[in-house]
């Protein structure tokens, strides 16, 4: 036990237990399905879950800190619209300044929910539920004099082909570009979360928002550039929605925000702030993209149970969460304090007072 | 003297309360309408507003309860498009009517509770439980229904949907009203509603002070299914068919509707009077706009622009005020006290 709680976090138990989740998934599906252990259900996977991996990290960095995003899918929709629009007219723009472009723009809506939640104090729910129409308004307008469509053979070449681009490939197994940008974003955040200031603050801000405040902490500028970040986020996620799909329409990720608070619940992120990490949200969108390709390739049951048991899968993680990660916390504490205890008396039977 | 003066203080303060401005932005647009279009304000055009809206605004109502009760439910749309559903599915294998609507009530009553279990005793976040839900109820319809759309509804389901029933009143809006009184007196005149506010303002003193908050929690739950399911059927008989997707999205324009009559997001606060009234300008205000060939998504946004005003200009107003007083009030104890604060500081230096 006291060697368990001296190399592993809680978050990071949780964190093995979804691995685990995942692993016992593909073994159990294995066991049935023909051909499930291929080069190309990696790759089916993988790109599944690349874009809701990258939109599930917004709604992490928000959800620590106390609020919520709903109107990520309607930014990504937004950014993709606009990349796409964009692209159909310029052929010379590249990928790298594409990206720039739809990072700019989900950037920019991302300030206007940041304002109005941090410095205009509305409660994120209103104001996300808000530009959530509004963004989606918003499409429709800029959309109008395109006839409300992107259509792919109007794409640049590279924007075409980007989805198929590969890191490495190795006979089936072909690691993706896009799958490459998610991990590299997942990566960064853990980063930022686990070792710099300001990921430390989100935390901090998110379990006890009033020490926070007399701790000195920027609380509104906090939360506002989580906003900002995870609008630009949002941006990034367009662009690979736009590189993934080709064909828009109006709808474009519409629910995305409630699949990325999936990912990231599943993944032992607390909605209501103080918990969760990137890589846990990066873990439960592949539980959910593992489970929803395994199902489909299921011939027993119906393709459209997917949901329903996506749903059961969410209530689960929730009601184990709160039954089990208090537990858990209380166990490192005690192990902690314990620790300290022991130091203690070293320090004063080592000392010549004693 | 006293009374009076305490008069004219309710008076100011209830024009100055959420409820009032509703009140005139609704009478604005009233007016506005009808100067463009002579039969605006005709029975049968106000009728047509909330008839195409009915089953939302039957659903806002339970709403507006749990909103105050400090939760949220966002699985009211799919429970009314799995209940639509069974009633579909049930009506296609021939089962009758009356039963199976009794068996769509049924299951909106079993969401509802499923819910409320979770919500009230396994102490999890509406937030999440509901949102699982809504993903978990719309995903039993697409298993139900897949792909098709379901339209062999019995005549007497249509002319109940459609139909005016009494005088000019389609049955939908007959329920809608007596529904609403109901819920005004349960809200406003009742213990029951007394302890909806009170879990709203502070669920532990509530627990303290005895209420059982469990069990409030899960009748609300309960009865949101209900409802939700109650306004599926109607729906589904208004349009005669039902799908998949049927209701899919409406729980937004539902909290929507709620939010903007003034009732606080975190519980403890708001009136059915102030959700009436937003309803209203809601239903005004889109009825004019689709007079002004203005899309039903544009609509969707504006709405959605109107909910974030309606919190954020009281907000900064508040904020101006605040900032504003405090300034006076601070040159008032500078004038008052200086020479006080003068000496008080060299008492304290020594």
């Amino acid at each position: 036990m006291k060697f368990i709680t001296r190399i592993l976090r809680p978050e990071q138990v949780r964190e093995l237990v979804t691995l685990f989740l995942i692993v016992i998934i593909v073994l159990g599906f294995g066991a049935f399905l023909k051909d499930y252990y291929t080069g190309r259900t990696f790759v089916r996977i993988s790109t599944s879950i690349a874009i809701i991996a990258v939109v599930a990290m917004a709604q992490t960095l928000v959800a620590i800190t106390r609020n919520i995003d709903l109107s990520l899918g309607s930014i990504v929709g937004f950014c993709a619209f606009f990349l796409g629009v964009q692209l159909s007219y310029h052929h010379e723009i590249g990928p790298v300044p594409a990206a720039l472009i739809a990072i700019a723009v989900g950037t920019a809506m991302g300030l206007i929910n940041g304002l109005i939640i941090a410095y205009g104090r509305v409660p994120a729910i209103i104001t996300t539920l808000g530009t959530m129409a509004i963004y989606r308004t918003a499409i429709v307008f800029y959309s109008a004099p395109e006839g409300g469509i992107v259509s792919a053979h109007r794409l640049p070449l590279w924007a075409r082909q980007f989805a198929s681009w590969s890191i490495f490939k190795m006979g089936d197994l072909d690691f993706r570009v896009m799958v490459g940008i998610a991990i590299l974003v997942v990566i960064i955040f853990q980063l930022i979360l686990t070792y710099l200031p300001y990921g430390r603050r989100l935390y901090a801000i998110g379990s006890n928002p009033e020490a926070a405040r007399i701790a000195g902490f920027p609380a509104q500028r906090i939360v506002f550039i989580a906003y900002l970040i995870g609008g630009a986020l949002a941006g990034l996620g367009g662009y690979l929605f736009l590189l993934q799909y080709g064909n828009l329409m109006v709808l474009a990720g519409v629910g995305l925000e409630f699949d990325a608070v999936a990912a990231a619940v599943v993944g032992g992120v607390n909605i209501f702030g103080g918990t969760g990490t990137a890589i846990g949200a990066f873990l439960g969108a592949t539980l959910i993209g593992t489970l929803d390709y395994s199902l489909r390739r299921w011939p027993a049951i119906s393709e459209f149970w997917r949901n329903a048991i996506l749903g059961l899968l969410i209530l689960l993680a929730v009601a184990t969460d709160s039954a089990i990660m208090a537990r858990l916390r209380l166990m490192w504490a005690r192990a902690a304090a314990a620790m300290t205890m022991e130091l203690a008396e070293s320090k004063t039977s080592s000392s010549p007072q004693a | 003297m006293q009374s009076s003066r305490l008069a004219s203080l309710r008076r100011m303060q209830f024009l100055r309360s959420w409820e009032a401005i509703l009140f005139f932005v609704f009478l604005a647009i009233l007016l506005y309408n009808a100067t463009r279009v002579p039969a605006y304000l005709t029975v049968g055009n106000q009728i047509n507003v909330f008839y195409l809206y009915a089953e939302k605004i039957i659903v806002a109502l339970i709403m507006t309860f749990i909103i105050i009760n400090g939760e949220i439910d966002l699985s009211v749309a799919s429970v009314m498009g799995l209940c639509a559903g069974v009633l579909g599915r049930l009506l296609e294998m021939g089962v009758r009517g009356e039963y199976a609507i009794a068996a769509a009530l049924v299951t909106g009553l079993l969401c509802g509770l499923w819910n409320g279990l979770w919500i009230a005793y396994a102490r999890l976040s509406s937030l999440i439980v509901t949102l699982a839900g809504m993903i978990m109820f719309r995903g039993l319809v697409w298993v139900m229904v897949e792909d098709r759309s379901i339209t062999n509804f019995p005549a007497w389901i249509n002319h109940l949907g459609q139909d005016a029933i009494l005088g000019p009143f389609p049955l939908s809006l007959i329920i809608f009203f007596v529904l609403l009184i109901f819920a005004y007196i349960v809200l406003h005149h009742s213990a029951f509603g007394r302890y909806v506010y009170v879990i709203g303002n502070n669920r532990e003193v509530a627990r303290f002070s005895g209420v059982k908050v469990q069990q409030i929690k899960l009748i609300l739950f309960a009865t949101s299914g209900l409802i939700s399911a109650l306004a599926g059927v109607l729906y589904a008989a208004r349009l005669g068919a039902m799908r998949s997707s049927t209701a899919e999205g409406f729980e937004l324009e539902i909290i929507t509707m709620v939010l903007l009559g003034g009732v606080n997001i975190f519980g403890g606060s708001g009136s059915l009077i102030g959700v009436l009234l937003s309803i209203l300008t809601v239903l005004n205000l889109r009825n004019g706009m689709s007079l002004a060939n203005i899309t039903l998504q544009q609509q969707t946004g504006v709405i959605g622009a109107l909910l974030i005003f309606s919190v954020l200009v009281p907000n900064l107003a508040g904020r101006v005020r605040a900032e504003l007083n405090r300034r006076r009030f601070a040159r008032l104890a500078a004038e008052q006290t200086a020479p006080a604060e003068r000496k008080e500081v060299k008492a304290e230096s020594k």
